[in-house]
């Protein structure tokens, strides 16, 4: 199983921001197809470890990594792993949604485009099936041409994700996708969620302990830098084996 | 004491104003002075004359002030150095605001200004002495004092203006448009011509149109290295005599009053309405950049 391109695992994963221990000594294993939550209080390293997955933290300056993590059976930081096709495969949601600022088409063929052209006509198809899959077809199927930026934002984070789903990612990570939306919006974007786990393996990082409780098959609670419980969101909820979990989730701290 | 206070600040409140609305009064008076004197002119002189005659001959028996030569001179070195300037500024900003690493981009930063704070007479004669042999030799012509010189040297004068602006512009494209297209797998060249230039465009053509605006209206190295013959060339290698270089070379040698006086404002009426216009034109992609 763990040769699947929907598995992320990795082995004593640090991180470090300078000198600052960002992440500790981090052993996780992502199962495909599921929803895996990450929660946690503010800069307890959720996001961190979420961008480690993409090499999302290549951009910063200072950032140093030791350990191992494999996405499959590759090795994403020694195995010579070209990042732009990794980060094809690996897609990322913003906490805010940021379309870029072309026209609703565009946004959507842009992964497309970067990677492989696929011919106009295949193209037209793929951006139907993408726009279909996050529910936003029918509402912009007549607006295709305009720009992504008047879109109301429930629909931009929408989009947001079609884009990736149009370049067919094994998994895609979602960096608090709903903490600018309205409660309505989120209950949809949740909804999307399930439907596209029967596709992708979701990794999703949240402020929200209800929403990670509601859609995910797995959960896992950080706090400074340690990955401190990992299993069944179930379980974690329910009966969480660490002192430190059962604080944050009945709401002691956080 | 308390008399003293509100005397003092309604003093400094009349000073503030005034300096406020000094750059719109300078204008304005500047415009009356132009559309004056060089309206009386066209009392006297046909003003389809004046635009599309061939002939600049000011100071003849039988006077011509045809400045269709003087347009097409301004023309020629206007779209010479844009087409030199564009690529080179734009590829510039993109560089220093994308590429380059940090202690390379202020150092690059801090040329630019400088090349900006140049003095144009400075350009020019540097241009005339290094330049315009080199022209001569390189396409063995009798002299390098051409339009190619002019558009050469005007290049090096509009680069800082679209440089600066530019990068401003590109600056301005918020991260996250940039954090989404690197999340898809796009590479840093993809990210610059998909995402960045399409969303630096206004800002990109504004810093042009400001740049072609300091072209139009430069005169001294312009005046230095192009020959200023009035005639309508027929290709970047021929001498050419542009507006403001007219303006500044006659100016002195007119009586006061006269047509050939007259005429000269009557260019530089044209050169407002020109410049004006690009100014227009900047400023509204500038606006449209903001929002």
């Amino acid at each position: 199983m763990t040769d699947h391109n929907g598995v992320i695992r990795t082995e004593k994963l640090n991180l470090f921001y300078g000198s600052f221990r960002a992440l500790k000594d981090v052993d996780i294993e992502i199962a495909p197809n599921q929803i895996t939550s990450l929660i946690g209080p503010s800069g307890c390293g959720k996001s961190t470890l979420l961008r480690v997955f993409n090499r999302m933290n290549d951009t910063i300056e200072g950032v140093k990594i030791t350990g191992r993590v494999y996405n499959g059976s590759e090795d994403i930081y020694h195995g010579g792993t070209d990042i732009d096709i990794l980060r094809r495969r690996i897609g990322m949601v913003f906490q805010r949604p940021n379309p870029f600022p072309l026209s609703v088409y565009e946004n959507v063929a842009f992964g497309l485009r970067i990677h492989s052209f696929p011919g106009k006509s295949a193209l037209d198809g793929i951006i139907e099936e993408s726009l279909k899959s996050v529910l936003l077809w029918d509402e912009l199927k007549d607006r295709l041409k305009k720009s992504a930026l008047n879109l109301s934002l429930e629909q931009k984070q929408r989009l947001c994700i079609a884009r990736l789903v149009a370049v067919r990612p094994d998994i895609i990570l979602l960096d608090e996708p709903c903490s600018t939306l309205d409660p309505m919006a989120t209950l949809k974007i949740e909804e999307l969620m399930v439907e596209l786990k029967k596709k992708y393996t979701i990794i999703i990082v949240t402020h929200n302990m209800q929403q990670a409780a509601r859609v995910s098959d797995d959960t896992g609670f950080m706090l400074l830098g340690e990955l401190v419980e990992f299993g069944k969101t179930s379980k974690i909820f329910t009966s969480p084996v660490e002192k430190k979990t059962e604080d944050y989730i009945t709401g002691r701290f956080g | 004491m308390r008399r003293l206070k509100k005397l003092r600040d309604y003093i400094i409140e009349k000073m503030i104003f005034i300096s406020g609305i000094a750059a719109i009064i300078f204008v304005i008076l500047i415009f009356f002075f132009l559309v004056k004197e060089g309206g009386s002119f066209f009392g006297e002189y046909n003003i389809k004359d004046f635009i599309f005659g061939h002939f600049w001959y000011p100071a003849s028996d039988s006077p011509r002030f045809g400045i269709l030569p003087l347009i097409a001179g301004s023309l020629v070195i206007v779209v010479g150095a844009t087409i030199l300037a564009v690529p080179l500024g734009i590829m510039a900003a993109l560089y220093i605001s994308e590429v380059a690493p940090k202690g390379l981009k202020d150092l690059l930063k801090a040329g630019v200004e400088m090349l900006a704070a140049i003095p144009s007479v400075v350009v020019g004669f540097v241009g005339m002495v290094t330049l315009v042999p080199v022209i001569k030799t390189v396409f063995g012509i009798p002299t390098g004092l051409t339009a190619l010189s002019g558009c050469i040297m005007l290049a090096f004068m509009a680069m800082p203006t679209i440089v600066s602006i530019s990068e401003d512009a590109i600056n301005a494209v918020p991260w996250n448009y940039k954090e989404g297209a690197l999340a898809l797998g796009a590479t840093k060249w993809q990210i610059m011509y998909r995402i960045i230039l399409p969303a630096a465009t206004p800002g990109i053509i504004a810093s042009v149109m400001l740049g072609i605006g300091r072209v139009i209206g430069e005169t001294m190295a312009v005046m230095m290295v192009t020959g200023n013959a009035a005639v309508i060339p027929s290709g970047f290698l021929e001498s050419v005599r542009t507006m403001t270089a007219t303006i500044a070379a006659e100016m002195g040698e007119t009586v006061r009053g006269s047509s050939h006086y007259r005429s000269l404002f009557a260019i530089g009426a044209v050169l407002f309405v020109i410049t004006f216009i690009i100014n227009f034109i900047a400023d509204t992609y500038l606006h449209k950049n903001k929002e």
